[in-house]
Order: structure tokens, then sequence, then C-alpha cells
């Protein structure tokens, strides 16, 4: 049962973490269909967690996960990129001895992705131009930019509804950074639903319409993404240095 | 366990003073004899160094005092602490790489099955000395028989029996003493041992190297008793499995465990053997397959580790 | 060069090609579900039975013989790691290896019940084929080309299907997978089949060269793991290349000496290698 287009994806009330360690305390959100917002907050503070929890890589202990109508708590982790949730983790995590080709295609392993592999191919770079190039070029040898525009493509391969970034930027020199966000601005343009979790919150609060600031595991502020980076007290406990 | 232990030992040392019969003497002798080796295997077993050859130390050390009796005339009694020497040396020579190299795991495992093929190997190739698959006898010496090791059944009930008790009190040593807990942390992650301190190389090797020779001093002494060597039952990989199977049936983690192990399979080849005769050949290893995979599935730790949960 | 050593040589090479099977198998295996195969060579022993049994004794042409060897060890892989490998993931990995030892004596114990304890031939033999002053098996050589055959369509298999290209992914990052839709557990299965197939197909191979009996998986089983291991476990073209390696090492070795000190050789070549590169000759 694929979600709709105009799927919403609602958090309620989640607690979650590893073995005895909690990282998320009663965290709630909502991303309506066609929004881009972002989850902003100090390392340590239970961003990746989160996307873990909606992508299904970690199960909640308590609260609910929706998205449109399908229970993500509820659903096998393997399923849900079906249901249209597309998740590009941290670190970017390419299969550096395949090609890009090949990771692409792992991307598209869902039938319906693979019956449209050479159109969502054609899409993907599009998108990225450079990779067109590097086609059959092993994904590890590939430089920091390119791996996450690479890793960003193979997520989109299967179509999804809602895209989950987390820290795009994580290790890249500010002017690929700068690149990437301007991917994201154009996803976002196509009508994609994006759901970005970031260290760097000058650079994607610029991007999304609403955010999230998330520390210690709870949401201690949310709003349209100007409103909280005009906010002085944002602005200091988040944005120094950026 | 120990005083369990002891007073077990105690128990047995009168039983051949019972008149109790041959047949189950040599029952007695050969679990003994197996619970040694299961229990030195164990030293190591335990502390996630599995070793699935330690069939290369047992066919050393008996070849080594076989061949020595036979071709040059020395007694079983230097024999067999020489054999049992050689076949520690042997383990330090095969180990010492691999710990100083890191070789753990699958990796490790399987180096393990490759030395015992290789003295296997190395044993049939030798056939002008060794006789080669078709193995070999001590020589007999019914006039010297002290001398030659060669006693009646009541003689190497206690034999076994003090061995036995050797290498309970070895594994209980070990297990008391410090190595027992910086193995278990080696085990844990051998890393972070070292970062604080724990000689990880040499801690390993000692317990490999006491594993090797009490495993090889009761495989010897078997091969001593039975008067027959044979490189596949001594070296060969069945016997390293089966003596990997008896500790873990037994419960690798605990002092009497091996033992339990070694009377259970025993039991089982006697009963088996007892129950088929040879109408049905290859009931015994497929029954003992199909408890190994279910000991391995329900009680992985053993039939002592089972009691040991309860008490 | 001697016409015997070039023979021996060449031999060797053959050799290498059906060893080849096995060690690919098994590295497929290891390389996707982390665990080794104790048993595979018995895996082997049962797809040789299975043709022999067909052929010999239900009168099967040796082709649909052959056809059906696979399917059937693939099976059997199948029922492998459902059964004993799937519910040990969690545990200690020693366990799992243990645990496929168990199957080794049930294979072993169960093929002793059913067909004894008797050498079984196949009874079917090339002529040697003569290439100038050098003799080559026949036999040797046709299952050569097979092996070639059979690792050829696995590498296809690997590079251009979407599970091939998901089992050489999960090899390196099992925690993504979902994210991409690919259920690990199917990996597994896929990979434990292919596994179980490439078993079959090497026991095509050997059963037309060597006579079947149930401690045969003895006489080539922890020459696999070797050459696995030298290779680097998992890493399979280092293991195809490996499989040559020894081929013409134990080949060869047999030249000088006797069979026996050939494997001596082999094996303590084998250990040579590993502690000069503890991760396999080939690793990346």
């Amino acid at each position: 049962m694929k979600a709709e287009a105009g799927s919403t994806l609602v958090l309620n009330g989640i607690r979650a973490g590893y073995g005895d360690f909690q990282a998320l305390f009663d965290v709630g959100l909502r991303v309506s269909p066609g929004e881009a917002v972002g989850v902003v907050g100090p390392n340590g503070a239970g961003k990746t967690t989160l996307l873990r929890v909606i992508s299904g890589m970690v199960r909640p202990k308590a609260g609910t996960a929706r998205f449109g109508e399908v229970d993500i708590a509820a659903t096998p982790s393997h399923e849900l990129p079906a249901h249209g949730i597309a998740h590009v983790p941290e670190n970017r995590r390419l299969f550096p001895h395949l090609t890009v080709e090949e990771n692409l295609k792992v991307g598209a392993f869902i039938p319906s992705a693979r019956k449209r592999f050479a159109e969502r191919a054609e899409y993907v770079f599009n998108l990225f131009p450079k990779m067109a190039q590097r086609r059959h070029q092993l994904a590890g040898t590939m430089s920091g930019g390119e791996q996450q525009m690479c890793a960003i493509g193979r997520a989109l391969m299967c179509n999804p509804r809602i895209l989950l970034l987390d820290e795009p930027s994580a290790g890249l020199a500010p002017l690929v950074v700068a690149q990437v966000f301007e991917l994201v601005k154009r996803i976002r343009e196509e009508g994609l639903t994006v759901l970005i979790v970031e260290q760097n919150v000058a650079q994607v609060l610029r991007v999304v319409d609403r955010a999230y600031v998330l520390d210690a595991g709870r949401v201690v502020a949310e709003g349209a993404a100007a409103t909280l980076a005009a906010d002085p007290a944002i602005r200091n406990s988040y944005l120094g240095g950026h | 366990m120990m005083g369990v232990a002891l007073a077990l030992a105690v128990a047995l040392a009168v039983v051949p003073l019972l008149g109790t019969p041959d047949y189950f003497l040599h029952l007695g002798i050969t679990s003994m004899l197996v619970a040694l080796a299961g229990t030195g295997w164990a030293m190591m077993g335990r502390f996630g160094l599995v070793s699935l050859g330690h069939g290369a130390f047992i066919g050393t050390a008996a070849y080594v005092m076989a061949l020595l009796w036979n071709e040059a005339g020395l007694s079983p009694w230097l024999g067999l602490p020489i054999g049992v020497a050689a076949a520690m040396v042997l383990a330090a020579l095969l180990r010492y790489p691999c710990f100083r190299l890191r070789v753990i795991g699958h990796y490790f495992a399987l180096v393990t099955l490759a030395a015992g093929e290789i003295v296997r190997l190395m044993i049939v190739a030798l056939r002008d000395y060794t006789g080669g698959s078709l193995g070999m006898t001590p020589r007999l010496a019914p006039d010297n028989a002290f001398a030659a090791m060669q006693f009646s059944k009541a003689g190497f009930w206690w034999m076994a029996l003090l061995v036995w008790v050797f290498g309970i009190v070895v594994w209980w040593w070990l297990d008391r003493s410090m190595s027992s807990k910086a193995l278990a942390a080696i085990n844990e992650d051998q890393d972070a041992a070292a970062s604080i301190g724990i000689h990880v190389t040499s801690e390993k090797l000692r317990v490999t190297v006491i594993s090797a020779g009490v495993a090889a001093l009761g495989g010897a002494l078997g091969a001593q008793y039975r008067l027959y060597l044979n490189p596949e039952s001594l070296a060969g990989i069945g016997l390293s499995l089966q003596i990997v199977f008896g500790a873990i049936a037994g419960g690798m983690y605990s002092l009497l465990g091996p033992t339990i192990g070694a009377v259970f399979t025993i039991a089982l080849e006697e009963s088996l053997r007892v129950a088929f005769g040879t109408a049905f050949i290859g009931a015994a290893p497929l029954v003992y397959g199909v408890l190994l995979v279910l000991f391995i599935l329900f009680l992985p730790r053993g039939i002592a580790g089972f009691f040991e949960k309860r008490r | 060069m001697d016409p015997f050593l070039l023979e021996a040589i060449l031999n060797g090479i053959l050799l290498g090609g059906v060893f080849a099977l096995p060690v690919l198998g098994c590295n497929l295996v290891f390389g996707v579900v982390d665990v080794v195969w104790l048993c595979y060579a018995e895996l082997v022993m049962v797809g040789m039975y299975a043709v022999w049994f067909l052929h010999t004794q239900q009168g099967w042409p040796l082709m649909m013989a052959f056809a059906a060897a696979l399917p059937v060890v693939a099976v059997l892989g199948v029922a492998l790691h459902l059964c004993v490998v799937r519910p040990l993931l969690g545990a200690p990995p020693i366990n799992q290896l243990l645990a496929t030892g168990g199957v080794l004596f049930i294979l072993q114990g169960g093929a002793m019940l059913v067909f004894g304890t008797d050498f079984r031939s196949l009874g079917v033999e090339m002529p040697p084929m003569e290439w100038g002053d050098v003799f080559i098996s026949g036999t040797k050589l046709a299952a050569f080309c097979a092996a070639l055959v059979g690792a050829g369509a696995l590498w296809a298999f690997l590079k251009f299907t979407y599970i091939g290209i998901a089992i050489r992914a999960i090899a390196r990052d099992r925690e993504v997978m979902p994210l991409m839709g690919v259920d690990p557990r199917r990996v597994y299965l896929v990979a434990s089949a292919v596994g179980g197939a490439l078993a079959g197909l090497a026991a095509c191979l050997l059963v037309v060269q060597l006579d079947v009996h149930p401690f045969i998986g003895l006489s080539f089983g922890p020459i696999t793991f070797m050459i696995c291991v030298m290779g680097g476990l998992g890493n399979m073209p280092g293991g195809f290349l490996a499989a040559f390696l020894m081929g013409v090492i134990v080949s060869t070795g047999g030249f000088w000496w006797n069979t026996e000190m050939s494997y001596v050789i082999a094996f303590a070549v084998f250990i040579v290698v590993i502690f000069a590169r503890p991760q396999g000759l080939f690793s990346r």
C-alpha cells in the first residue's frame, strides 16, 4: 500500500535509544507534503537517531510515527522505501567497491524502481551532470562532494515521496557544501518533501521552510526558518562560528 | 565445583579395587582420558580461542612417544613428557605468529584446522617410520611392562585418574589466576585489553601452550593405552571436532563440563554401538552431528552450564 | 622444460580450476552471511552422491543427473541457512562455525547410513589428451572448462543482476541495505542457494574424477578453506587466483615428492602466507 503523494510525516511522543541509552525523549514533529523541514542542534542531540526512527533503522520504544497511512514503527524497515521514504545516511554510506551506476542500481532495488531504472537514472544524471561522466567509476574513488551527490542520487532512484538527509554537509569543504544545498533546493523545487538534519545551521535555514531545534533528545524550539535565523538566542547557542 | 571433583576423584580411585569388570574399567579409562583432552581444549575454547586442530598436538605427542620407544627404546615414562613437550613447542611455534599478527576468529579457527591437517599429513607422509595410514603399534614388552607403560587395566585406571585430576587442577588453577581475567578481557575486546596493559600475545600464548600440553597428555596416553596409533584417529579433523563437541556438550565454561561431555559422548557412542552394532554404521556421527547442532542452538553452555544456571 | 614438469603444472592449473568452485562458493557465503560453512565439502559430497545415484542407480542420462545436482545442493544450502545458520546469527561467530561442523557429521553419518562406506565410482572416463609430449587428462580438462564456465556465470550474476549487486553490496555494509528496500534475509537466502549450487557444480566436476565415499569431504575440505583464507576470506577474485596457485603447488609438489608431501607443502605454504600476510594474499 503505497503512501499517497500528499502524505504527511507525523511523529508524536517518540522515545528511542540504543540499549539502555535513551537518545530521544518525547519528540514530535510534522512534515507536510512539499515542505522542506530542518532539524538542527548540537552534536549528540539525537538528530541522527531521529532520522533512523523514521527510516526504520531504529525502533521507537514509545510514541507513534506515521507517514500518511503507514505506521512506520510497525513496518519492516526494508518495506519503507516502497512506501516512499528514502534516507541518505550519515557519512553517505556508499558502496565504495561498486561503481556509481551499481550504487544507483542498489538504490533502485525495489520492483517499482527497477522497472523505471533508465528513466530514474536519467533524472539523477540530469541533476548531477558530473556523475554521468563517472558512471562506471568506483564510488570510493570519488571526492567527498561527489560521493554526497551520488548518495543523494541513490536515494532518489526509488522515486521517494520524502527524502531524509542526514548531515549532508559533514566533512565537506564550504564550496562543496554550498553546491550540495543548491542541489537540495533544486530537488525541493521539483516538489519533493525533504527533511534535513544538519549541524551547519546557517546553510540549512536558508534552504528549509521550517525547522526544529533538537537538544539532548528534546525539541527545544520550532518555527519558520527565517524566524529562527533571526532569533538571538538560537543564534548564540547554535549559530556560533557558522 | 572443585570439591565435587576431588570427592569424585577419591571415589574413582577405589573403583578398580572393587573388582569392577574390565569393560567398565575400559570405558572409565577412555572417559577420563577424553575428558582430559577436552578439559585442555576448553582452557582455550572458553576464551574464544577455538582450535579446530587440537589433533595436531595429540598426534605429535603420541607419535613422538611411540617412535622414541620403538626406535630408540626410550621408556614412555620419558617419552610421554618429551612428546607432550614437543606438542607444547609446536603450539608455541604455530600460535605465536598467529597472536602476534592478530589472527583471530574465523581465520584462527581455520589456521588451527590447517595445523591439524599438516600434522596428520606429515605422519602419513613419513610412512616408513610411522606406518602411514595403516597406523603403528608400540612394541610390546610383557616382561618389562612397567617401564614400557603397558599396565593392566587397573594400572591404567590409576594412571588415567592421576592425569585427569592433574588436568582438572590445572584448569582450576588457571581459572583462579589473573590470566583468566585477562583472557576474558581479551576475548571481549582485544584492543581495550591491550590498552590497559595486558600482554595480549603472551597471555594467549601461555594458555595455548598449556591447553596443548594437557590435551596432548590425554591423547598420547590414550594411544599408549590402546597400543595403537593411527594418524586419522589421533590428528584428524574427526578427532579434533569430537573433542570440541564433547567439551561443548558438557559445557566448556565450567570445571567439570568437559568431563561430563566426555562421559556423555562415550556413553552415547557405546549405546549406539550396543543398539545398532555394525548394522547402522553412520548412525553415530549422525546423532553426534544432530546433538552438536541442537546443543549449540539451545544449550550453548552445555549440560554443566544448564545446571549451573539453575543453581 | 621437462615435459613431465610441464604436465604437472598444466594439471595443476586444471586442478586449480576444480578447487576454484568450492572456494568461490565458500567465499560467497562468508562474504554475505559472515559464516564459514565448515561442512561445505560435505555439501559437495551430497551432490556427488546425487549424481552417482541418479546416473548409475536410476539410469538417468549423465547430463540430466548433473543438472539435477545443482538444485539439490542449492536447496540443501538454503536448508542449512534456515535451520542452522539463521538462528545463530546473533550468537558468537564460533558457535556458527561449530554448528556447521555439526552438520558435517550429520552429512557424513547420513551418507554412511544411506550409501555405506564403499567407494562409489561413476564409471565415466575420458581418454587422456596428448599435446606435444604432454598428457593431459581429458576428464580434468572438461572439468576445468566447466569450472570456468561456472565461475563466469557467477561473475555475470554478481555483476549484472540486481540481487547480485545487492550481494556484493551487503558484504561491505549490511546496515544500510534496508534503506534501499533490500531485505538482508532474502539476500542471505539467495547467497546460500548460490553457494549450494556452486557446491553442486563442483560435485559434477569431481564425481567424474574421484570415487565418492562418506569421508571424501575430508580430502578437499581443509584445502578449500586454506585457499579461501589465503586469498582473503570473502575475497572472491583472491580466492579464485589462490585456487590456481594451490593447484599448481600441489601438482608440482606431487611431481617432486609424493602426493602426501605435496599437500604438506601446500599447507605449509598456507601457514607461511598467512603469517606473512594475515589478511590473505590478495586482500584489497
